[in-house]
């Protein structure tokens, strides 16, 4: 029962915000609502016990992700600035296209019937994680957890390259 | 199919209305952070019901965790490369309304 209500309350506050987030004028209240959708995800991965991933999930995203996001609104707009709202058959035409994507989808899942696999459980406290990210064969991830560390250089590398003034062109000119 | 009282739909259900949520914000929005937070919203579900299945569906094996994580770096990723071409379309252009900015060369 704890658990029935705990989940609905983080459901709710999820559904809420994910609505602010979206409709809201003021972009840097829009990165706040983001901020709570984000860590009441948490609280649901910590509902399933997943409590590694709970933490990645506040401190990459709700601490990472979310201040890059209002670093660069205060860098790229004033406070007091408002968002344009789109027109209103822009606002039609796309709420009409998510209902239809919503309700088709639930549809569809709701029809089908899951089976689950019905083991016992695998741990996934931060030990068994750390063994399964550098080990290969079927439980072992050290090709994706290789195949990211290259994405995450050259994202870095990338990020700088763009971002940069480029003062350098005058000086060699 | 329900561990600690809570069926598995409930858990698709939430990460499907999010995930339109999402589509709709990024249908609707003219600033280019707005869509980027749009874009984060989706993957955030896409994450929920990878974890959802994983713990119900299989959870003798790691795969939705995993793939949890990889989709959470990839979204760092995303978002520094994004912020940094905004960020270079702000010092073009002055402005990171789509609307504004539709030249290919400045």
């Amino acid at each position: 029962m704890n658990n029935e209500l705990m989940f609905f309350m983080l459901s709710a506050v999820i559904l809420v915000f994910s609505v602010l987030t979206v409709t809201t004028r003021k972009i840097l209240r829009a990165a706040v609502y983001l901020l709570f959708v984000l860590v009441a995800t948490a609280g649901l991965y910590f509902q399933l016990n997943y409590n590694f991933l709970a933490a990645v999930q506040l401190t990459v995203y709700a601490g990472g992700i979310v201040v890059l996001i209002i670093f660069s609104i205060l860098l790229t707009s004033h406070i007091s600035e408002s968002a344009p709202m789109a027109s209103v058959a822009r606002t039609a035409l796309a709420a009409l296209a998510a209902v239809a994507g919503a309700v088709l989808t639930l549809i569809t899942v709701m029809q089908f019937s899951f089976q689950p696999a019905g083991l016992p459980p695998v741990g996934s406290d931060v030990k068994n994680v750390g063994r399964a990210l550098v080990s290969y064969g079927i439980d072992g991830y050290a090709l994706p957890f290789e195949a990211i560390s290259i994405l995450l250089l050259a994202a870095m590398i990338g990020a700088i390259v763009v971002a940069r003034k480029e003062s350098f062109n005058q000086s060699s000119k | 199919m329900m561990t600690q009282g809570i069926p598995l739909y409930y858990f698709l259900i939430i990460s499907t209305l999010m995930f339109f949520i999402g589509v709709f914000g990024f249908l609707t929005r003219r600033n280019l952070i707005t869509m980027l937070m749009s874009i984060e919203l989706v993957l955030n579900s896409v994450n929920i019901n990878f974890v959802a299945f994983n713990s119900y569906l299989v959870p003798h094996r790691m795969q939705g965790q995993f793939f949890s994580l990889i989709v959470i770096a990839v979204a760092a990723a995303e978002a520094a490369v994004a912020i940094a071409i905004i960020i270079n379309i702000y010092r073009n252009f002055r402005s990171i309304e789509t609307d504004k900015v539709n030249e290919m060369k400045y």
